[in-house]
């Protein structure tokens, strides 16, 4: 894998260039003109509300006038509220489960779509479709399909639990989210798991084969072990990105029946409606930490894989 | 000689030798998983055309009989089709120009300029962004936009523009890594000034890369949902992606309203999808792997 390490210039561009001095300046001036406004509208849309967030944790704001400090209290609040303990477990166990069904359908259809096929490119180009489509848009049609079609199939082949909608089922509604979820997010994992198949020598396969090794052999023994830097980087990537849930949920279930399908990005949500605005910040800084966690693996992930 | 399956791939495919059998097990076994893709967006496009009377029995499977146009029109009405429209149009154009063009001449600024302190630390200032999931800061933005009275689709296109700033700024400076430093020496040997040769000279050379940048901009600014539904007060302003919700409290029934709907939001990223292939897809790779 080629990976960006830290930005190492080359040699050259240290030279100083043949300018006088007083030219010097107005360059200056240019690359300060490029920099600094996206640098000042940056730090007022990322930074600010970054640093408001984590400050308004440690208040007792609704969102707007007067307030205290208030210390960790939102915090200790925070481990022993049912809704927010719900919605954590809902996110991560939903994240985790989507992630592995997402990379293994993805890591197989990498493996079909680089072997001896027909129709490669039609084939390719309908499974990275769902990549391009407006999440919320395709999670209202998955909930015409699992709320009206699904009961019918069901009905028809009398299949007991598919007879009421999947949506309103307390038990399987977070299934419902887990399909549409994965369909949406397995082209970009497919695609990363295509461009590490490609760069595998052939020769391996060959050496194998005459070895006498079955294709599924080879799949394990020879693919699976030069694959894993990208399995690796996929999953992490996935899972962060499944614990930002929030359109597809929106269209399907809208956090329901009950409260069993809400996420974090649902919960934090609610600071406004609800006005715990300070109690959701403080909700917010923990999936920000988590966030910076699974960031922090990733890195160390890819700085290994650089090593290599 | 070593070869890849890409470079393999490749070799065959030119020289049209199969000397490999087809495996026809693979293609036909991934065709019935394309069903999986093609399915959901068959019904769609087959209840949008649907005329009110069939469309009320909600029969996912049945082909449009006879072919009507009716959903689409009361669609166009029924969410404000043409302002949705743009305003969804605006803030994507916005968010698309200001991603490469703020992202190409900031990281243009930092590289030329690594040596400095200021513009290494600003690189990785910029960079720290990343890991902000964007849940993190919306109630906060919320806040701030409404101070700001940005609290309608310009300041969704400009948090656009800046969410985005992190990974461009990445993406950028490792492509302007990578490019021969001879041809920006030799301008300004002819005495070009700054702002020439980055417009002349290194904005051309950064073509491909923006339009991975413009492509992923594109889609991920015409697509959101989260952004405007939080930002944007005015329910009026709202974006055709958000407009959608309306069928989910209201006229739930007329499925062929609702499918023309989303047909109508769908359309225009599939489109630009099937014209930019190959563009996303090797831009999809390049960016994951320097995430």
């Amino acid at each position: 894998m080629t990976l960006t390490s830290p930005a190492k210039p080359r040699s050259d561009s240290k030279r100083p260039l043949p300018t006088p001095p007083a030219k010097r300046r107005r360059f200056e001036a240019t690359y300060l003109g490029f920099l600094v406004p996206a640098l000042i509208c940056f730090t007022i849309a990322i930074t600010v509300p970054a640093a408001m967030g984590i400050f308004f944790s440690f208040t007792d704001s609704v969102g707007f006038g007067d307030y205290n400090l208030i210390g960790l209290a939102n915090y200790a609040a925070l481990f022993t509220d049912p809704a927010i303990i719900g919605a954590y477990s809902f996110t991560i166990g939903f994240a985790l489960v989507t992630v592995l069904l997402t990379n293994a359908l993805a890591f197989l259809l990498a493996v079909g779509l680089t072997a001896q096929i027909r129709a490669r490119v039609a084939l390719r180009t309908i499974f990275v479709m769902p990549m391009v489509i407006s999440g919320i848009v395709i999670a209202y049609v998955f909930n015409f399909l699992f709320s009206n079609t699904l009961p019918t199939v069901g009905e028809y082949f009398g299949i007991e639990f598919l007879k009421t909608s999947l949506l309103s089922n307390p038990d399987l509604a977070w299934l419902s989210i887990v399909i549409v979820s994965a369909w949406q997010a397995i082209p970009s994992a497919m695609l990363i798991y295509i461009a590490g198949l490609m760069a595998i020598p052939y020769d391996l396969y060959e050496a194998s084969s005459l070895d006498g090794a079955s294709a599924l052999g080879q799949l394990v023994h020879v693919t699976l072990p030069l694959m894993i830097g990208y399995i690796g980087i996929n999953i992490i990537i996935g899972f962060k990105n499944f614990l930002g849930a929030y359109d597809v949920i929106v269209g399907l279930t809208n956090g329901g029946p009950g409260v069993q399908t809400r996420s974090i990005a649902m919960t934090i949500f609610t600071g406004f409606e609800r006005g715990d605005y300070a109690y959701q910040m403080a909700n917010a800084t923990v999936f920000f930490i988590i966030s910076l966690i699974i960031a922090l693996l990733q890195l160390r992930l890819t700085n290994r894989g650089q090593v290599k | 000689m070593s070869l890849t399956l890409q470079q393999r791939l490749n070799k065959r495919s030119r020289s049209r030798v199969g000397r490999e059998r087809t495996n026809w097990w693979a293609t036909g076994l991934l065709g019935i998983c394309a069903l999986a893709v093609l399915v959901p967006l068959f019904v769609t496009v087959s209840m949008a055309f649907k005329s009110a009377k069939q469309a009320v029995d909600g029969k996912a499977f049945s082909l449009p009989k006879p072919l009507s146009i009716e959903g689409f029109t009361e669609a166009w009405e029924l969410v404000n089709f043409p302002r949705a429209f743009t305003i969804s149009f605006l803030i994507t154009l916005v968010a698309v120009v200001g991603a490469v063009l703020v992202a190409s001449m900031a990281s243009y600024a930092i590289h030329r300029n690594w040596g400095k302190r200021f513009y290494r630390f600003s690189f990785y200032y910029l960079l720290g962004a990343m890991f902000l999931p964007f849940p993190v800061l919306a109630l906060s933005q919320v806040k701030l936009t409404g101070l700001f009275g940005l609290d309608n689709p310009a300041g969704v296109a400009i948090l656009h523009v800046m969410f985005g700033l992190s990974f461009n700024v990445l993406l950028f400076t490792s492509f302007l890594r990578g490019l021969p430093g001879e041809l920006e020496e030799s301008a300004r040997i002819d005495g070009a000034s700054n702002w020439t040769t980055y417009w002349r000279i290194i904005f051309p050379l950064l073509a491909p890369m923006s339009a991975t940048v413009a492509i992923f901009a594109f889609l991920g600014s015409w697509n959101d949902f989260m952004m405007p539904s939080l930002i944007i007060a005015e329910q009026a302003d709202q974006t055709l992606p958000v407009v959608q919700q309306l069928f989910q409290t209201q006229f739930s029934n007329n499925y062929h309203v609702s499918f023309a709907s989303y047909l109508m939001a769908m359309a225009p990223s599939v489109v630009a999808y099937l014209f930019t292939q190959r563009w996303v897809m090797s831009g999809l790779t390049q960016g994951a792997v320097k995430s």
